[in-house]
């Protein structure tokens, strides 16, 4: 039996399952239709930084606004989502670096924002006292923070069901068509709405093209380890700036490391595998800067798939080609931080057809197809 | 054999993990067919478990230990006459899908590839939940097997809690050996011989083992050692270390002092390395346990990836070395190489070794008290959590072990949920109503065992990884 | 009590938290404590509760000492040898304390 509504979202990650969350507190009817189970893939197993810091230009406005749900997400959602506000410093490991970070604070106050700050080697080791000697100073977001990627995920989702949100899990996409409204056929079920978003990361660059949109998704699948517990040393999620790592202490004590080296991802089978070959100069980067990491033991990996456009910023908004389709996937290994303010935003594009952030900087047409 | 030279193989046709009876009976075959064979193994030396310490035996401790232990002792020698290579001390802590492994080995770690991978990592104890099961001092009875064979030690004052041949078995050892456990509580449930008896017929075909399994318990039950029989609401006491064990058997409470309780419930598949390679799995509904879905020849649904011996299902010692033949024999066949010895009678000793098998599986499956632990018991010893937050996380919608696991840390200690897998996934079936094979298992992520972050800083890949 | 019924082995002295031990060529760390009748090698993490040997075979990491400064390091998986350093793991307390 067809089913209706009046958004119907393709895909249970955290960009899904919000946009079904505002879309259904502003009063539409949304089916979300998710081929595994929500949170997955890349938004129940990312390293759960929740940062501004270092962001792409063109995406701080938009992280901005997220920053500003994030603060009373948890709130909002009666849940517990593993959120806490921490510091997230880029350390710099000699003054070229630091040159870099202040030459970046300025473009940005220039902008109207002031959210990044450089800190000097006082400073830096007052925020991070278990640092190397070597580090000069850091550029920082001091009220950024970390989550649980799966808890947060997931709770948007049940607070989207308790909104009257429908999710379909374990349902796959097999075909979307417009006729006067979208026909969604998946493989247990037929499905109906005038409008419908593209959220399906890693995969939804296949389902563009399935509709004559191009959008060059990678597949990726950045790797995580992490460690046995250590004792307190490190209450700010760190990043390097010359070379890639991502480093957090949990609550717990445990410490996940990863920041970019990436393992194998096929979304033929939905899974990724880890390279640890790869992982080398992460574990010795990790040592470098903070060295009370040579005693630390790895206790586990994961890899997770996630989608990843060729200039590592996502694809926001409408669709080029369809009226009443919609598109928010391609976040690129930085996508949890947005959720929710791109949940909020897409949602208000989708009701009204207009939102107050530029996303030009988004398109999906700005790829060129390779045959034109 | 080539004592591992200091110049290690990079490349072998057969990489066999784990050196009991079906990794060394598979080394063995593979490289009579004119295999290159790498025999990987985490222990001081060959036996695995079952024939742990083999290779130094004393008569006094073969004495105790028995004629079906001495014979592993046969299987070492082919394996140290062939040319296996065997690597002692070497973890296996991931294979990736193009055959690589990456080993640890003496603080260091390498990779080795190679065409076929038999995994043969044998049984681990099922566990055996229950109030204070993680105070020191409780161990499994395998433990106290372990001890004996590889140290000559024994616990004077220990109780054996639970239910299996292994439990019997050791007590008999520890009788022999002059010092017997102080008491043996028995919890296998009422009513389960007339549930066993229907396999009487086929077990007769394995009379050996029956034969050898009564008089074993003949022996125990003559030995003056306290048994109680049907033993329910296991508890163990204590606040520092296990001080006693309480229990209702017959319908009167005992409670036992000890400092010492070992525990079993059986053994099930190790199923670490084949959730690693993502092989399919299936609930096996009579061993109550997971077990890799294999074709007739040992091989797994993932190519190039077999498993022999008691982690394809558990068969004992002398079907594991069957199996392990077997599986280097397909594995010999596919390479084109002629076969050193004939299928059908390995074949025809593997059917007769397992008659026995359904009989012991109806008269010794595990205890509801220990498949269905009551709330406030510890599932998972790592991150304390217990049965009753297992049953509230489903409640709250996750589907099965690995969003509880997501939501718990269930299973994401050292012990990667070698331990607590079984139970959290029956939690979870009874409490959805569903089926083991809907529930699933938990995804094993690597490494299989913990490295140090030095070592993986200082891993020393091989060139052919380098894409 | 554990009693060793037969002497395989040569003598072999190391430390367990600064207590000399007196094992045999051949144990394994965890071996030689259970013999030496000590059975807490460390406390949990979680809640900080004794804990002891459990498998003996290296499944349950229940064992895990540090050995000559290297932590998390399964005591039934390490053979003794003369003079090595082993130290009991107290829990995480600082962390537990900073995760309220």
């Amino acid at each position: 039996m067809t089913q209706t509504a009046d958004l119907i979202v393709i895909g249970g990650g955290i960009h899904g399952s919000s946009t079904a969350l505002f879309a259904a507190l502003r009063g539409m009817s949304v089916i979300v239709i998710e081929k595994d189970t929500v949170a997955r893939h890349a938004s129940g197993v990312n390293a759960g930084g929740v940062r501004r810091l270092g962001r792409h230009l063109a995406e701080v406005p938009l992280s901005q606004h997220s920053m500003e749900i994030w603060y009373g997400l948890q709130d909002m959602l009666g849940a517990d989502c593993g959120f806490q506000i921490a510091p997230q410093i880029k350390v710099a490991e000699n003054e070229e670096e630091l040159d870099r970070h202040r030459a970046r604070v300025q473009t940005l106050n220039r902008m109207g924002f002031y959210h990044e700050t450089i800190l000097d080697q006082p400073q830096v080791r007052h925020y991070l006292p278990a640092v190397a000697d070597h580090v000069v100073g850091g550029l920082a977001s001091l009220r950024d923070g970390f989550a649980q990627p799966f808890w947060t995920t997931t709770a948007i989702a049940r607070k989207a069901t308790q909104a009257g949100v429908v999710f379909k899990e374990g349902e796959r996409v097999l075909s979307l068509k417009r006729e006067t409204d979208w026909t969604v056929t998946t493989d247990q079920d037929i499905y109906q709405a005038p409008k419908v978003l593209n959220a399906a990361g890693a995969w939804a660059g296949a389902l563009a093209g399935s509709l004559g949109e191009y959008a060059p998704v990678e597949a990726i699948a950045p790797m995580m380890i992490v460690t046995a517990r250590l004792p307190k040393f490190c209450d700010a999620v760190v990043g390097a700036t010359g070379r890639p790592l991502s480093f957090k202490q949990m609550p717990n004590g445990t410490v996940v490391i990863g920041g970019g080296r990436r393992g194998r991802a096929d979304t033929a089978t939905n899974t990724s595998e880890m390279l640890f070959p790869e992982l080398r100069n992460t574990a010795a980067t990790a040592m470098d800067i903070f060295p009370i990491m040579r005693g630390a033991t790895i206790v586990r990996s994961w890899s997770g798939v996630e989608g990843r456009m060729p200039d590592d910023i996502p694809v926001i908004g409408p669709s080029a080609l369809h009226d009443g389709l919609y598109h928010s996937f391609g976040f690129s290994a930085h996508g949890f931080q947005m959720g929710p303010g791109t949940g909020e935003t897409m949602a208000g594009l989708i009701e009204t057809g207009a939102t107050q952030f530029d996303l030009s900087a988004f398109a999906i047409d700005r790829f060129a197809p390779p045959n034109t | 054999m080539t004592q591992h030279s200091p110049m290690e193989p990079t490349k072998v046709d057969v990489a066999v993990i784990g050196a009991g009876p079906a990794g060394m009976a598979a080394a063995v075959t593979a490289s009579k067919a004119g295999l290159s064979v790498a025999l990987l193994d985490e222990g001081q030396s060959l036996g695995g478990q079952i024939y742990r310490n083999i290779e130094n035996g004393t008569p006094f401790r073969d004495g105790i230990l028995g004629r079906d232990y001495v014979a592993g002792r046969t299987l070492a020698q082919s394996l140290r006459a062939s040319d296996v290579t065997y690597l002692p001390r070497t973890t296996v802590w991931n294979i990736s899908t193009d055959n690589m492994l990456d080993l640890s080995r003496d603080g260091s770690s390498s990779q080795l590839i190679a065409d076929k991978i038999i995994v043969a990592t044998g049984a681990v104890e099922r566990p055996s939940p229950m109030p204070g099961w993680t105070l020191a001092g409780v161990t499994t009875v395998g433990a106290l097997q372990i001890l004996l064979k590889a140290s000559g030690v024994v616990q004077e004052d220990a109780v054996l809690v639970g239910s299996g041949p292994l439990m019997w078995l050791v007590a008999a050892q520890m009788i022999s050996a002059g010092t017997p456990p102080k008491a043996i509580v028995e919890t296998t449930p009422k009513g389960r011989m007339a549930q066993a008896m229907p396999h009487i017929l086929q077990a007769l075909k394995g009379h050996r083992y029956l034969t050898k399994g009564l008089s074993m318990i003949r022996q125990v039950r003559g030995a003056g050692i306290p048994i109680y029989n049907a033993a329910t609401n296991v508890r163990i006491n204590g606040g520092e270390v296990a001080e006693s064990v309480t229990f209702i058997s017959k319908g009167k409470e005992h409670t036992i002092h000890s400092n010492h309780i070992a525990l079993h419930q059986g053994v099930v598949p190790n199923q670490q390395v084949t959730r690693l390679l993502r092989c399919d799995h299936k609930w096996d509904a009579s061993q109550h346990c997971f077990r890799p879905v294999l074709d007739g020849q040992g091989k797994t649904s993932v190519p190039d990836v077999y498993v022999a011996g008691d982690g394809a299902g558990i068969g004992g010692a002398k079907s594991a070395a069957l199996m392990g033949r077997l599986v280097a024999l397909a594995i010999a066949q596919e390479k084109g190489k002629a076969l050193p010895e004939r299928v059908d009678r390995l074949e025809a000793a593997l059917a007769s070794d397992g008659a026995v098998r359904p009989f012991l599986e109806a008269m010794y499956a595990p205890a509801p008290q220990f498949v269905k632990p009551a709330k406030e018991t510890i599932v998972c010893r790592c991150e304390e959590v217990t049965a009753g937050a297992i049953q509230e996380a489903v409640d709250l919608g996750a589907p099965g072990p690995n969003q509880v696991k997501s939501f718990l840390r269930s299973g994401m200690g050292p012990c990667q949920g070698r331990v607590c897998g079984l139970v959290v996934a029956s939690i979870i079936a009874e409490r959805r109503k569903a089926s083991m094979d809907e529930t699933g298992y938990y995804r094993i992520r690597p490494p299989l065992k913990p490295i140090p972050l030095s070592e993986l800083a200082n891993f020393q890949p091989l060139e052919v990884a380098q894409k | 009590m554990a009693k060793r019924i037969e002497n395989t082995g040569e003598p072999v002295q190391f430390t367990f938290d600064g207590q000399t031990v007196t094992a045999q060529s051949g144990d394994t760390v965890a071996a030689a404590l259970t013999a030496a009748g000590i059975d807490i090698l460390r406390s949990s993490v979680v809640s900080g509760a004794p804990r002891g040997v459990f498998c003996m075979m290296g499944t349950c990491f229940e064992c895990l000492v540090e050995v000559d400064g290297v932590p998390n390091r399964q005591a039934c998986q390490v053979p003794v040898t003369e003079g090595l350093t082993v130290c009991s793991q107290q829990g995480a307390p600082e962390v537990l304390e900073a995760s309220a």
